[in-house]
């Protein structure tokens, strides 16, 4: 009588809530979590979902458990999520890393709130965006998506989960406490009209079987614990058999794969959305709640006279370069508004290299940006300065 | 015990003895099997293994009873022992 | 001795089922107790009749940390000290699997030692080795949450100042069901303890005094890795009555060993699907719980109504 208790419908959800239904609707069966603000409500709400249908709820004593908990559920062959913010992650970051080294599917969501350190508790900032990119110590490619209405985090979730099992690394998903703490509609549709992707089960023999052994898309098949295969895994640089190896080549085969692996498949994970882009002079690159508090400066632009295009970043890593680098042939140049004091801005400027200027509106978050100092930055951007 | 007479017809109880197997370029010379042995069947070697370790060396290969004790202790998996066929 | 390497080729070792042969030797020293440790589990898994494709081992960082390597079975060499969170995942994800954390005393009880504190509160059915060999091996034997009052270490140049924990005391006061104390030396009765573990419920914790020949012996004077074994031998009794909390391991004492702890108390999985089933009794349906916010407290869901648009 409870097996059947997933929500079809619409309703007037809050952000973090839609998150956990999008988690559920995409098969997550296992949540490790701690509380912390703004992202608790996640944890809560799985608390009682997921053993309704049949998942497990824990409450692991810091976020560093949390993290390696979702890693040990996820080589149980189980979809698994943790959800917490800015600190939290600081704490996740070492196990992050071995969710990389390792490939093991699995969502982490940050609902940002300002830093650093204890910072903005119960405000929103997007200042973690170069921390969910380079957070974790060594090389490795990694996908975050930024959700900017509780709408979008129920199908960014879902999303996430899909690239997670598709590539086999710990997906982020960047919200922030404005998205979170949001109640707004949100349509779920039944289970039967999501696209669900689920990880690649190896087919070899056990004997046959070697736990890094990778095609041409470069992702291993995944056997998981309990099958018989008997493999083992280990955070240290390891080769196909999954046996540590410290050498040059070894080193030199697998960290280049764990980012060509990301890097090989862009177009198919980088989701943007763009407007009025044809054509424009100025382009405003936006990602977040940011891309719907600045909409009002655009408008006010557009009523000056000035053609201004719109770029709404779904992915934010990987960053879509080769786009940013065709349009920054074409206009002016770009205005960036974010919630920090400058981060993937410097992406764009990277991109963007000298063809075209590159205004980024900085916030330290805690509130949203004026849309006049938006508007200026359009203006002058547009009057070539 | 000794008995004047065999109780209930039986044979004397076959004695069990062991063949002890040594992989000589696993070990690491600790002793520990040689220490432990309650028969003092091994000895450590003169020779050198590719290490550069004294491998031990069975001295007494008619003492072992395939205790086993060797092969539990053994850190490196360089020794075991297994029955003898008569 | 001829004869013996002949006959070598023809048969194998008879833990080779369960070792990666492939990998040996292994990485430790010469006279350390790791690999007797690993001969102990690995007897003590063939004893317990455990399927071995249901069986995972996980590790944390270390010397103790590359058992995991050595094992064949599922086996999972985990970041420093996270080997106990990553198990509880991983057992509570696949409820048919025997889950076993090896490592060491730094790993679990400096870093991990939180980790180690709350799974043994929630009685999440793993079980736990933990290898003693008071000193950080791996690092080049510095300090550890064991070495001993007086003892020295690479970080403790004048003696160790630090009280030491006592493992076995901190599992049976955190709520552990099963808590013993071996050394190396006591290979049978090792085996037999994880045994016991590998069929019981909920947290089991098993200690592993071993030698450490090449740094806590060469800077303690201890001698060879034989020489800490026998000091071991001399040492060590066995009193299974004693109180874990009474029994700390200093330089000179004696190491109490047994089994101090077997008690059978629910697990966290038990305890979890009996509260919620009691819970869920209540209500006839879905519908119904979830209208029902005062019995189980959650914030309820409202439909959305066009109403709402204008």
């Amino acid at each position: 009588m409870f097996q059947k208790s997933r929500l079809h419908g619409e309703f007037f959800m809050q952000g973090d809530i839609a998150c956990a239904e999008g988690a559920l609707a995409a098969g997550c069966r296992f949540f490790g979590g701690y509380p912390i603000t703004p992202a608790s409500e996640i944890a809560e709400r799985m608390a009682y979902r997921l053993p309704l249908l049949q998942g497990v709820f824990i409450q692991y004593e810091d976020e560093i458990a949390s993290m390696a908990g979702i890693l040990g559920a996820s080589w149980a062959g189980v979809k698994s999520m943790t959800a917490t913010s800015g600190p939290g992650i600081s704490l996740m970051t070492e196990n992050i890393g071995l969710g990389m080294m390792m490939e093991a599917p699995c969502v982490v969501v940050n609902v940002q709130r300002g830093g650093p350190s204890t910072g903005l508790p119960t405000s929103w900032a997007q200042s973690d965006m170069m921390q969910a990119r380079w957070g974790s110590h060594g090389d490795y490619g990694s996908i975050s998506l930024v959700p900017n209405s509780p709408q979008e985090f129920f199908d960014l979730t879902v999303t996430a989960f899909n690239f997670s099992e598709k590539y086999r690394l710990p997906v982020f998903i960047m919200a922030d406490a404005l998205v979170g703490h949001m109640t707004e509609k949100v349509v779920i549709p039944p289970v039967e009209e999501l696209e669900i992707i689920n990880r690649k089960y190896t087919n070899k023999k056990t004997e046959d079987y070697l736990p890094y052994d990778y095609g041409k898309d470069l992702i291993p098949d995944f056997a998981k614990a309990g099958d018989g295969y008997r493999y083992h895994t280990t955070g240290l640089t390891h080769d196909k058999r999954g046996y540590p190896d410290m050498t040059f080549e070894c080193q030199n085969e697998l960290v280049p794969r764990l980012v060509n692996k990301i890097k090989n498949h862009i177009d198919d994970i980088s989701l943007t959305e763009e407007y009025d882009i044809e054509g424009a002079d100025v382009i405003v690159i936006s990602y977040g709640i940011t891309s719907r508090t600045v909409l009002p400066a655009i408008t006010m632009a557009k009523k000056k006279g000035i053609k201004v295009g719109y770029l709404r970043l779904k992915t934010v890593w990987p960053f879509p370069e080769e786009k940013i680098r065709k349009l920054s042939e074409k206009v002016a140049g770009f205005v960036v508004p974010e919630m920090n004091l400058g981060q993937i801005s410097l992406e764009v400027e990277r991109c963007a290299h000298n063809d075209s200027i590159v205004k980024l509106v900085p916030h330290p978050g805690g509130a949203i940006h004026k849309f006049e100092d938006v508007l200026h930055a359009i203006e002058e951007v547009a009057h070539g300065k | 015990m000794r008995f004047w007479e065999k109780p209930f017809g039986k044979e004397k109880p076959k004695t069990i003895c062991g063949e002890i197997h040594i992989i000589n370029d696993r070990c690491k010379g600790c002793s520990f099997c040689i220490e432990y042995c309650p028969r003092d069947v091994l000895e450590l070697s003169k020779d050198f293994n590719k290490k550069g370790y004294h491998p031990p060396i069975v001295a007494k290969p008619d003492m072992c009873t395939f205790c086993g004790l060797c092969e539990m202790i053994c850190p490196d998996f360089a020794i075991f022992v297994t029955e003898k066929e008569e | 001795m001829a004869n013996n390497t002949a006959q070598l080729q023809e048969k194998t070792h008879p833990m080779e089922d369960l070792l990666r042969m492939d990998r040996m030797p292994h990485i430790w020293c010469s006279g350390c107790g790791l690999g007797s440790a690993v001969t102990a589990f690995v007897e003590g898994l063939k004893k317990a009749g455990v399927s071995y494709d249901k069986t995972a081992i996980v590790s944390g960082i270390g010397c103790t940390g590359r058992v995991a390597g050595y094992v064949r079975l599922d086996s999972y060499h985990t970041t420093h000290g996270r080997a106990i969170p990553f198990a509880t995942g991983l057992k509570l994800a696949n409820r048919d699997l025997t889950v076993f954390v090896f490592s060491g005393d730094g790993d679990l009880f400096a870093i991990g030692g939180n980790h180690l504190i709350h799974a043994a509160r929630r009685n999440v059915d793993i079980n736990v080795i933990c290898v003693n060999n008071f000193i950080y091996g791996m690092t080049g034997g510095q300090n550890a949450p064991t070495t001993p009052l007086g003892a020295y270490s690479s970080t403790a140049p004048f003696g160790n100042y630090e009280m030491p924990f006592n493992l076995v005391g901190i599992a049976a006061a955190s709520g552990a069901s099963y808590v013993a104390r071996w050394t190396t030396m006591h290979a049978r009765r090792l085996t037999d303890s994880i045994a016991t573990a590998a069929n019981k419920k909920g947290f089991c914790f098993i200690e592993i005094v071993s030698p450490c020949a090449t740094v806590f012996a060469r800077k303690n004077g201890g001698g060879t890795g034989l020489d800490l074994l026998k000091e071991f031998q001399t040492r060590s009794i066995i009193d299974h009555e004693a109180d874990p909390t009474q029994i700390p391991l200093t330089m000179d004492n004696e190491i109490v060993c047994g089994e101090f702890v077997n008690e059978d108390s629910p697990t966290f999985w038990e305890n979890v699907q009996a509260g919620i089933k009691s819970q869920l009794e209540k209500f006839s349906n879905w519908e119904e719980m979830q209208s029902n916010s005062r019995k189980i407290p959650h914030k309820t869901i409202r439909k959305y109504t066009s109403s709402r648009d204008s």
